[in-house]
This record gives C-alpha cells, sequence and structure tokens, in this order.
C-alpha cells in the first residue's frame, strides 16, 4: 500500500484519509478483503497462525503414526488402515510410508509450522504495532506472502495422494536418493510435488522477510530509535535477514535438484549404479556433497530462523511478568547479532562425517562452538531478569521460562554434537534428535505459545481460558521431557535415526520397552496440543472480553492501540516514542509505557 | 484396544477438563482478578519448585535405568575410541555442571520471586561486570573443549599407521560389499560401468588390472584384534553412512567420492560376548544416513579375530575373479560348483533384507 509513506522530517507516518481519524467505516471491506485477500497485517497474521495450526496438527499426527510403529513394532492397528489404506495394509505402516511419514513430519513442523507459522504470525502481527506503523511497509507483498506459502501447503498436500506416495528421502532431500526416481517409490512424483512446494514456499518466506527488513528500518515511529525497540522487533529483524539472506541459496539447491531430477543434468550425480534396475546411470562428475552444503548453508540458519522469533518473544514475556526491565538489553541485541552472523558460518558442522577436509571441519568446530557464547549470555540475562522480580504467572510467562529450560537443555547438548570428535560417534544417532527436538522443536514451540497466550488478547479482544493454559504447559512440559530426555540415552547406545524397526539389532533392541514408552507420551502430549486449539478457537468466540486496552500493563506501543484495533491499527495519530521499552519498577513506578516523555527528576539507567 | 472406545474416553477427558476450566474461569471472575491472579501464583510457584525436584529425581532415576544399556559400561571397542569416551566425559561435567546451575537457578527463582504483596521488583537494567564475566567464563570453558576436541579429531581422522591393514567397504541399496586386497595388498582399480551383478562383477572390477585378480569379497568384514585398520568406503547409488558405534565412529558413502576411516581394534567378537554376557554379541555395522526403505535392515557385521583366525579365514576365501572367470581357478575341476563366493558377495545381504522387510 504505496499510500502510506514516511515523513523525514518530522518521523511521522502521513496516510491519506482513508485512514485517518475516522477509523470504523472508512474501509468498506467485503467478507472476501477483510477475511481471506485481506491487506492488514493482523488479519494476515491470523491466517499464518490458524494455517500453521492445522499444519501442526497433520505434522503432529504424522509423528504419532510413526511412533506407533517404533513404540509397537510387532503389533498391528487395524484402525490404522482405515485411515491410511494401502500405506498402513493389515495395520501396519509399510517401510517406505514410514519414511514418507517422518519426511513430512519433518518438512511440516519445520518450515510451515515453525517458520511460516511462528515468524509469519508474529513478524506480521507485532512490527508494525511494536514501531508504530499503520501497516507493512507493502501490504500487498505481506498478503502474496501468506498465499505463495498457502499454495505451497496445497502442492504439500496434494504429495501425499500421489500413486507412488509423498518424497520419503527425509526433510534434508539429500541426493542421489532425491534425485534418482528409481532408488526409492518417494523419489518419483512425490519428490518433484516436494520440491515444487519447498520453491513456493521460499518465495512466500523472501515477500514476508523483504517486508519484515523494510517495516522495521524505515517505518518507525517518531522517537523508536533502534534501541528503543524491544526485544521481539530486533529478534525478527535478525530472523528476517537470516531468511532473506539464506533462502535463495536454498532455492539454487533446489532448483538443481529439480534440473538432476528432470532434465539429465548431473549437478549432484556421478558414478551410480541402480540396484533396481541393474544399470549404470550417465551422469558424471557431479558431487552429491555440493547439495549438502547448499542445503545446509540455509539448513543450519533455519534453526535460527525458527529459535529467534521465540527467544525475542520470550525476553518480552519475561521481562513484563517479572514487572523488571529485561536484564542487559544491549547484550541482549549484540547477542542475537552474534548468533545471526555466527549461523552463516557454521553449516559444515552437519557435514563432519561426509569425509570433509579435517582442517575445515576444525574451523567449523570453532565457529560452532562459539554460539554458545552469546547463547549463555542470553540464558544468563534471562536469569537475571527473573531474579529479585515480582513474577506473574501467565501462561505465556509460564511458556517463556518452559522455553528458557528447554533452550538450556538442548543448547547444552549442541555443545556435545558441534565438537567434531563427539560428533563422530554421535552423529544420525537419537542423541541428535533429542538435541534438535528440545532446542529448535518444543522450545521454539514454547516461544510460539507463549506467544499466543499473550497476544491473543491483542488479536481478538479476549483472553484464553487460563486454566486450560496451565494444564497445557505443565502436561507438555512434562511430555517434553519424557519424551526427549530418554532419547539421549538411545543415541549413547548409538541408536540410528530414521529406522523403521529395530528389533533385529542385537545393538538396540533392548530399549523396547523405552520406545514404547515414549510413544505413550508422545499421543498424549498430541492430546494436549488439541487442547490447546480447542482452547483457542473457544476463546476466540466465547473467551472472557478485555476490559482494558493493555491487559499485562505492558509498556510496549501495541497495548497503546484500541481493543479491537481497524486496519491502520491507531485511530487517531500514531503516538511518539520517548523511552525503551522496559521502564518496568523504574523509580517506583509499576510501569511506564513508552509513549510517557521522560519526566525532569527521573532517574537514568 | 477399540480405537473408537479409546478416542471416546479421550473425549470425555476433554470435555470434564473444559468443564473445570470453565468453572474455575467463572469462579475467578467473582473472586476478582487480583485474587485469582495471586491463587493461580501461589499454585503456579510450587509447581516450578515441585517440578524442579521432581525433574532432577527424574534425571537421576533415568540415569540409573539407561546409563547401563549405553555402549559406556562395554568401553570402547577401538583404542581412538577411548579419546572420545574421555572427551564426551568431560564435556558431560562441564555441561552438567551448567545445567544443573541454570536449571536450578530457573525454577528457584520462579518460585522465591512469584509475585507477592508488597514486594517491589528490583530494576536493573544492566551491570556490565557480571555480563562481562559470564561472558569470558563461558568463552573459557568452550576453548578447552574446543582444543581438546580438535586434538582427537586430527588424530582421529590423520594418517592411519604405516602397518594398517586395507579394507573397502562399499554400500548399495541394502547391504555392505566387503573387499580385501589379497596377497598383493592392493586393491585393483574399479569403474562403476563395469559393475554386472549377473557376471560376479558386484563392483565393477577391471580384470585387466592383475591387482584385481587376488581380490577377496568375504561376507562379514573380518579385522584383526590390535591391528589397525584402514577403511576405503564407497557407495554405488546413494548416500550411505558406515556407522560404527562400538568403535564409537562412522563415515559416509557418497557415490563418486572416496571417503576413508581408520581405527584399532581392542576386543575380539569372542572377548566382546564374554565381556557384555551377551552370547549373540556381534560388531554391528550400522547405516547411519537414510537411503531408502529397507534403510532400518542394512545391517553389517565386523569379526574382529587373531591373526591367525584371520588368516586362516582369508585362505578359505577365494578370490572374486575366479567367480568370474572359473574357468581360471586353477582349482576348479571339470565340473565347478556354481560360483559360491560371487553369489554370496552380491547376495549376502539381499536375503537378509528381505526377510525383514516381508516381515
Amino acid at each position: 500500500m504505496s499510500d502510506i509513506a514516511m515523513n523525514p522530517q518530522t518521523g511521522t507516518m502521513t496516510v491519506p484519509d482513508v485512514h485517518h481519524d475516522e477509523h470504523g467505516h472508512h474501509h468498506h471491506e467485503s467478507f472476501v478483503t477483510k477475511y481471506i485477500f485481506s491487506q492488514d497485517h493482523k488479519m494476515i497474521s491470523k491466517q499464518f497462525l490458524i494455517t500453521g495450526m492445522m499444519w501442526a496438527i497433520i505434522g503432529g499426527l504424522f509423528s504419532v503414526f510413526f511412533r506407533m510403529q517404533l513404540g509397537y513394532p510387532d503389533q498391528t492397528f487395524p484402525w490404522m488402515e482405515d485411515i491410511l489404506g494401502r500405506w498402513a495394509e493389515g495395520g501396519r505402516i509399510k517401510a517406505e510410508f514410514y519414511y514418507a511419514l517422518v519426511t513430512m513430519h519433518g518438512t511440516v513442523l519445520v518450515f510451515f509450522v515453525l517458520t511460516a507459522g511462528l515468524s509469519g504470525t508474529f513478524s506480521n502481527l507485532l512490527i508494525p504495532l511494536q514501531v508504530g506503523a499503520r501497516d507493512m511497509a507493502s501490504p500487498m507483498l505481506n498478503m502474496l506472502s501468506y498465499w505463495f506459502f498457502f499454495l505451497a501447503g496445497i502442492v504439500m498436500l496434494s504429495s501425499l495422494f500421489v500413486q507412488t506416495g509423498p518424497f520419503s528421502g527425509g526433510w534434508t532431500a539429500y541426493p542421489p536418493l532425491s534425485a534418482v526416481g528409481e532408488m526409492s517409490q518417494g523419489s518419483k512424483t512425490g519428490a518433484d510435488l516436494w520440491i515444487v512446494s519447498m520453491a513456493l514456499f521460499v518465495v512466500s518466506s523472501l515477500l514476508g522477510g523483504l517486508n519484515y527488513i523494510a517495516t522495521v528500518l524505515n517505518m518507525r515511529t517518531k522517537g523508536m530509535t533502534m534501541t528503543r525497540l524491544p526485544l521481539t522487533i530486533w529478534a525478527f529483524f535478525f530472523t528476517a535477514v537470516l531468511g532473506v539472506l539464506s533462502f535463495p541459496v536454498l532455492f539454487s539447491g533446489f532448483i538443481l535438484l529439480l534440473f538432476d531430477r528432470n532434465l539429465g543434468t548431473s549437478f549432484y550425480l556421478s558414478e551410480i549404479y541402480v540396484q533396481a534396475t541393474q544399470s549404470a546411470l550417465p551422469n558424471e562428475g557431479g558431487s552429491a556433497i555440493l547439495y549438502q552444503h547448499l542445503f545446509w548453508f540455509l539448513g543450519h540458519p533455519e534453526v535460527y530462523i525458527i529459535l529467534l522469533p521465540a527467544m525475542g518473544m520470550a525476553s518480552e514475556i519475561i521481562s513484563v511478568n517479572s514487572r523488571k526491565p529485561i536484564f542487559g538489553y544491549m547484550a541482549m541485541i549484540g547477542s542475537l547479532f552474534a548468533i545471526a552472523i555466527l549461523a552463516f558460518l557454521v553449516w559444515a558442522h552437519h557435514m563432519f562425517v561426509t569425509g570433509l577436509n579435517p582442517f575445515l571441519g576444525s574451523v567449523f568446530v570453532l565457529l560452532t562452538l562459539l554460539i554458545a557464547v552469546p547463547s549463555a549470555i542470553k540464558v544468563f540475562n534471562w536469569l537475571t531478569t527473573l531474579w529479585r522480580g515480582n513474577i506473574r504467572f501467565t501462561p505465556g510467562m509460564l511458556f517463556a521460562i518452559g522455553f528458557v529450560s528447554l533452550f538450556i537443555s538442548g543448547g547444552l547438548t549442541g555443545i556435545f554434537l558441534g565438537n567434531s570428535a563427539l560428533d563422530i560417534h554421535l552423529h544420525d544417532t537419537y542423541f541428535v534428535i533429542a538435541h534438535f527436538h528440545i532446542v529448535m522443536g518444543v522450545a521454539s514451540f514454547f516461544g510460539m505459545f507463549a506467544g499466543v497466550y499473550h497476544w491473543f488478547p491483542k488479536m481478538y479482544g479476549r483472553y484464553m481460558n487460563n486454566t486450560l493454559g496451565y494444564i497445557h504447559f505443565w502436561g507438555t512440559l512434562i511430555c517434553a521431557y519424557l519424551i526427549f530426555w530418554p532419547m539421549h540415552y538411545e543415541g549413547l547406545a548409538g541408536m540410528p535415526r530414521r529406522y523403521y524397526d529395530y528389533s533385529q539389532w542385537q545393538s538396540f533392541k533392548q530399549f523396547g520397552g523405552l520406545n514404547e514408552f515414549i510413544t505413550i507420551f508422545a499421543i498424549i502430549s498430541f492430546a494436549l496440543q488439541l487442547l490447546f486449539v480447542f482452547n483457542f478457537f473457544f476463546s476466540i468466540f466465547k473467551g472472557r472480553k478485555l476490559t482494558t486496552p493493555n491487559p499485562w500493563n505492558a509498556n510496549t506501543l501495541e497495548w497503546t492501540t484500541p481493543i479491537n484495533a481497524g486496519h491502520g491499527n491507531w485511530p487517531g495519530d500514531i503516538p511518539e516514542v520517548y523511552r525503551w521499552a522496559y521502564d518496568y519498577g523504574k523509580d517506583g513506578v509499576d510501569h511506564i509505557p513508552q509513549t510517557q516523555p521522560v519526566g525532569a527528576n527521573e532517574s537514568h539507567h | 484396544m477399540n480405537i473408537w472406545l479409546f478416542l471416546l474416553v479421550i473425549l470425555m477427558i476433554f470435555i470434564v477438563i473444559f468443564q473445570i476450566a470453565k468453572a474455575s474461569e467463572y469462579v475467578s471472575v467473582l473472586k476478582g482478578e487480583k485474587k485469582s491472579r495471586q491463587q493461580s501464583n501461589r499454585i503456579n510457584g510450587f509447581m516450578m519448585l515441585g517440578f524442579l525436584i521432581a525433574g532432577l529425581i527424574g534425571a537421576y532415576y533415568c540415569n540409573k535405568l539407561l546409563a547401563k544399556e549405553t555402549l559406556f559400561p562395554q568401553g570402547s571397542a577401538s583404542i581412538e575410541g577411548e579419546e572420545i569416551d574421555s572427551m564426551f566425559m568431560l564435556t558431560l561435567y562441564i555441561t552438567g555442571f551448567v545445567f544443573l546451575l541454570t536449571q536450578i537457578a530457573l525454577f528457584w527463582f520462579g518460585f522465591k520471586y512469584q509475585e507477592k504483596e508488597g514486594r517491589k521488583a528490583f530494576y536493573l537494567p544492566h551491570n556490565n561486570t557480571v555480563e562481562l564475566i559470564w561472558t569470558i567464563i563461558p568463552a573459557i570453558a568452550l576453548t578447552v573443549l574446543v582444543v581438546f576436541g580438535l586434538r582427537h579429531w586430527f588424530k582421529i581422522t590423520g594418517d592411519p599407521p604405516a602397518e594398517s591393514m586395507v579394507v573397502e567397504i562399499t554400500g548399495q541399496q541394502f547391504g555392505w560389499i566387503y573387499r580385501y586386497p589379497g596377497v598383493d595388498g592392493s586393491l585393483g582399480k574399479k569403474s562403476y560401468k563395469l559393475i554386472d551383478g549377473e557376471a560376479s562383477n558386484p563392483l565393477g572390477q577391471d580384470w585387466n588390472d592383475v591387482a584385481n585378480h587376488d581380490d577377496k569379497f568375504p561376507t562379514s568384514m573380518f579385522l584383526v584384534k590390535g591391528k589397525p585398520v584402514k577403511l576405503v568406503i564407497g557407495s554405488k547409488d546413494v548416500v550411505h553412512d558406515v556407522g560404527l558405534p562400538h568403535f564409537r565412529l562412522k563415515m559416509d558413502a557418497v557415490p563418486g567420492i572416496p571417503t576413508t576411516l581408520w581405527f584399532t581394534p581392542k576386543w575380539t567378537t569372542a572377548e566382546m560376548r564374554e565381556r557384555t554376557g551377551n552370547p549373540d554379541f556381534e560388531f554391528e555395522i550400522v547405516c547411519d544416513q537414510l537411503c531408502g526403505a529397507n534403510h532400518y535392515a542394512m545391517r553389517g557385521v565386523i569379526k574382529v579375530v587373531s591373526q591367525e583366525e584371520f588368516d586362516l579365514e582369508m585362505a578359505k576365501l577365494k578370490p572374486q575373479y575366479f567367480a568370474a572367470f572359473p574357468d581360471k581357478d586353477p582349482s576348479n575341476k571339470p565340473a565347478p560348483a556354481a560360483t559360491p563366493t560371487a553369489d554370496s558377495a552380491t547376495a549376502t545381504v539381499a536375503p537378509a533384507v528381505n526377510a525383514v522387510a516381508s516381515k
């Protein structure tokens, strides 16, 4: 929407009359422009969130299916055949489909839920509201970002129904397995659809990311200097930068893969003999390792794309509910910046055992373990923020605290895996599964839940049910640890990832009982998430209504808008900002909103 | 269990939880926001403490239960792996200390500083001294870990000792092919275009290279206790990974790009059976890189034996060359019995795989 422009002199937004002063009747929105092809960042964020939740249910359900196989490898479940048809003939999932489920679970949760659903939701909701803008720099591109995501989802969903099944080569899609159709059923049509879907997803991410960056840099309200931004915005900003710089590399990697698959090129293929057809492929000179470099050049920043928004939201929520400023604001920005830079320099730690040059490997060890320093700073700063606070345990706050706990647990195991000498033993075992599920999967989910509970009042003008929130939090935290903590031990037995059945192995069959235990808690955990989804939708319509625009007594700008803000966010002028976002408990005052001018007798921090 | 009954029970539980949640919300509205917040604060504060204590007990119990199922009690089966184990313990001590410190602080602060009437939050925006301290201390700890880690890493990935034996291991969907250089000590040339399963040439050996004529293909990998071995690792089709959990090592098998890995076995298979008390113990080769539908069944076996047993085992084997050209085999009488070694080389893994897959 080019009709919103920045006035360089005053720094305020000048918006044509339609947006000014007469909020409420200026839009003449039809159902389609308000709920479907909406250009309002708040509606787009809801679209991202709800679509993300649907995908989370699908992706979570996939994990329930394959956990059934892992927990009960010797049993059959006729109801699975009712649902999955020939993929679970006789009530037991086929190996080929097991791998398809694993692949889809990973792809859906990493990209559709924890990238689009997390960043898409909260960057969209909070960037304009917290920097003081009426909307994104380009609401049109913002809308397209959602619809490319939607399209990517449709293509991915359709791949579940093709004859040869969805892609089954893992979410990393290493060639030649992903490049040669004869290698596996899932590498036929399913793989093409998977690549097309991912390419569309990259487009969506880039449109969104460019918008977030432009909005943060150019559309801040008067007085909102960069160092007055809430940490959420800093986190979303770095997330967007990471995405914009790394997704194109992934895109090129996928396009080359598509060429290798369909046009006979040899980017990734060399000296391959297909066992199934007893024939040698003509391709020579390619490198399967090249793909891994391209993939992980995004793949590693991707984990920070997932994690940084959660960090930002946890920082904000912990500060608000401790009634204290976030400790070490500048250090928090600095550590986000350090993490964002290092995120680009560590990708090859996923490739220590590919035959990588050992010297190169050692450089990546150093850079990888360096990330632990800014991570440690963040943890200590969160702890100090809690220290001598006056903590209110809202569900959002609980999830933020849970996030810190999980980030510590999962982050510390990264110190094992980042050290190549240990990785050579632990690589691709359950230790890795435990590590990244805790630190990037569950922790980021906790960040997302924290965000949903905390900003739900802003989104819908109502509260979510607290009791359900508490049950959701404690149940999920306990399940998360019960599921993933014991997996470290399986990894220390060398138990490999992505196995359909361990019962034939002398080395791993002792874990049959444990696998069943994990499966049971995975199912309970899944049920608890359904409870959250129910709470979410129920509260949209029946939740307790907000009576004050600022329910948490927070300082940031989003709470200065009306309870149900229309397109344009503020009915009058955009408020001016005079201070940082974290004046909680200063000079004995509970909180001082950013919009309040600095008093004459106020102390400096 | 009947799935519908199960879902019905879940649904009932949902409804009960929901009713309780709704009721408690009405109660909290009646009580007033402040009072109900204080109450839920107290409950959640105690939950923080309870979770911390239960979590620490749980972690202890979990370790007691599961540590014996890992590979640690039996120790590393390779000399190089010992250092990986000691490196692991060092990392565990450092991270374990940080883990306890931070988790206890997190949940304890949660409990201790829960909102109370009359408490004022302590306004503390930053403190450069402590921030500097907790930047430098982790940096030092990590430097230690990097230095130790890289020392081991360079040793493991460095050149193998000169006296090492050489074994080639090649992955394919879904099994492993082992090639020994034979008496000349060198592996012959091969090309993937020469691969011909029917002509007993599963690796595409170039028969014009005489070094190939004595290369042997056992059905398990035989290694000698105390003798370093260098694995030359390759793949015929997709990326596989030679995973050797007992030896604490692994290396990818990449088509078109040979990789290597060396180690020194410490115990024979027989000794390990005795040490673990498991009469069926085997050093299993695990495929650690997703390679297709039967990835989970791509099992290989390493038999670590004494030098005498090894020599005996090798003497029993005929070179693959004779399987491809039975007429060149000096021991071949006019009526040769098929080609036992060749079949076993290509088919060793296949039956095992099929057996699992068809279950």
